[in-house]
């Protein structure tokens, strides 16, 4: 079981409260857990990443266990923590005025 | 009982505010989608129940929202928009040519006649279409593929596509503006398009006739009398009197003839509206007083409407979707400020007053006249 925490407005857009727990099968990766998400969740679609190039959105950022992994390669795997539920993987809106 | 239904856009959330017939009191909900962009809201005039909203953010990016109840809920439809085959180059501020790539959508025009039906104007400008309630969405790619579109240039604004005119008495045939390439009409429903913008002048350009470039901020047209046409411009407020072939300039004594929006009285064909504004660089009223213009003449004789709206230490500005008029009888006229005010006239103009006052920036105002 994987743990989720995504920022307010996405919370709100995709009508969730507190965390959110995905089943993703195989191994985990970012791409994987955005896959569930968006499968789960259809209005986040092209709120995290863009449809077609499944690029980060510029203003969107990924962290875990005390660290930034947005830069990290999409099919590389996230930490264990992660994987096993213990930590969760946070979408973040990114600081930036507004 | 009939009564009006004004959907506000704001810079932070969407804004619904209802009335009966008398216009003099108001119920406000919202804010929707609290924190987002909301460039346009509009109801179906086929379905006054359907209302669509383009919701939008520099983090999240684009989501349209549905409500099939008058705004009172509403669930988020498709947000792919994606440019149709190659997407090509259009001209960027430097000279060289730069890739189209979808922003954000500035106005959504329901159907006439079909709810499930709505165009979508975008930045970078395209046209796009829905024909299932907005679930997927295609571009109409004739228009970006007409041959100037190369030559097509951002504004300050950005390269929207931010005005669509549909013609009710031809169905085949819409009116588009651009920011900055100017006006454009399709008489196939979409297929084929031709620039519609000569009369107009630019002193901006170096061809100040140029047949494409032109900064149109707003077209209106009253739904009666489709062949003429009435647009704001980044200066000069123009008049076509054979749907856009040609334009002659109807500013006549107004204060200035910059500003951005620009509408028609429901029943009255050749009574409009505008907001001058002091210039494309002091984006206020001038000398601090806000004032609607009205001319009965179709243009050219244009009077203050001031009664009500503050006359002194006023610097908001009006957008080009900011105003909206009813069809009840008097003909109600609505406007939103930067300032987040929305006012209102139950009496085509002849006086004022705030249905509220401290939004954030209102972006758009769309009026619907219910029964």
């Amino acid at each position: 079981m994987i743990r989720v925490v995504l920022p307010q407005h996405l919370r709100r857009l995709a009508q969730v409260d507190g965390e959110v727990r995905l089943d993703v099968d195989g191994r985990v990766t970012q791409r994987a857990v955005l896959d569930a998400l968006e499968a789960r969740y259809p209005a986040l679609r092209g709120t995290i990443r863009d449809h077609i190039t499944q690029q980060r959105r510029a203003f969107v950022r990924f962290f875990a266990c005390a660290q930034d992994l947005s830069h990290e390669l999409p099919d590389a795997p996230l930490p264990e923590a992660v994987a096993s539920g213990a930590e969760p993987f946070l979408i973040i809106g990114a600081m930036a005025g507004g | 009982m009939s009564g009006v239904r004004v959907l506000v856009g704001t810079r932070k959330g969407a804004f619904v505010a209802t009335s009966d017939a008398r216009r003099q009191r108001w119920d406000i909900s919202g804010p929707h989608f609290a924190g987002w962009e909301i460039y346009h809201v509009k109801g179906s005039p086929a379905d006054p129940d359907r209302l669509y909203a383009s919701q939008t953010s520099g983090w999240f990016g684009q989501v349209i929202q549905r409500s099939n109840d008058g705004g009172k809920t509403w669930a988020p439809v498709g947000n792919q928009f994606v440019y149709d085959g190659v997407p090509g180059t259009h001209q960027w501020y430097d000279g060289t040519q730069h890739p189209w790539e979808f922003k954000r959508v500035w106005h959504l025009e329901p159907s006439l006649t079909d709810p499930d039906t709505v165009y979508a104007g975008v930045e970078d400008a395209a046209l796009f279409r829905t024909t299932d309630g907005g679930q997927t969405w295609q571009e109409l790619p004739g228009l970006r593929g007409h041959g100037s579109g190369p030559g097509w240039q951002p504004g300050a604004g950005g390269m929207c596509l931010h005005t669509i005119v549909q013609d009710p008495s031809h169905p085949g045939r819409l009116f588009i503006a651009i920011s900055a390439a100017g006006a454009f009409r399709t008489d196939d429903a979409g297929k084929t398009w031709r620039p519609v913008n000569r009369g107009l002048q630019s002193v901006g350009l170096p061809d100040p006739k140029a047949e494409v470039g032109h900064c149109v901020h707003r077209i209106a047209m009253h739904p009666s009398r489709p062949g003429v046409l009435f647009m704001q411009k980044h200066w000069d407020v123009m008049r076509s009197d054979d749907a856009g072939d040609s334009w002659h300039e109807v500013s006549g004594n107004l204060p200035t003839d910059f500003g951005f929006p620009i509408d028609v009285h429901a029943h009255e064909r050749d009574t409009i509206f505008v907001v001058p504004i002091k210039s494309d660089s002091e984006h206020f009223p001038p000398d601090g007083k806000l004032r609607v213009y009205r001319s009965r003449t179709g243009g050219n004789e244009w009077e203050a409407l001031t009664n009500g709206l503050p006359q002194r230490d006023c610097y908001v500005n009006v957008l080009r979707e900011a105003m909206a008029v009813d069809s009840l009888d008097a003909c109600g006229v609505y406007f939103g400020t930067t300032g987040g005010q929305v006012y209102a006239s139950a009496d085509a103009g002849d006086s004022w007053a705030p249905i509220v006052r401290d939004l954030p920036a209102v972006l758009s105002v769309e009026v619907q006249t219910l029964e």
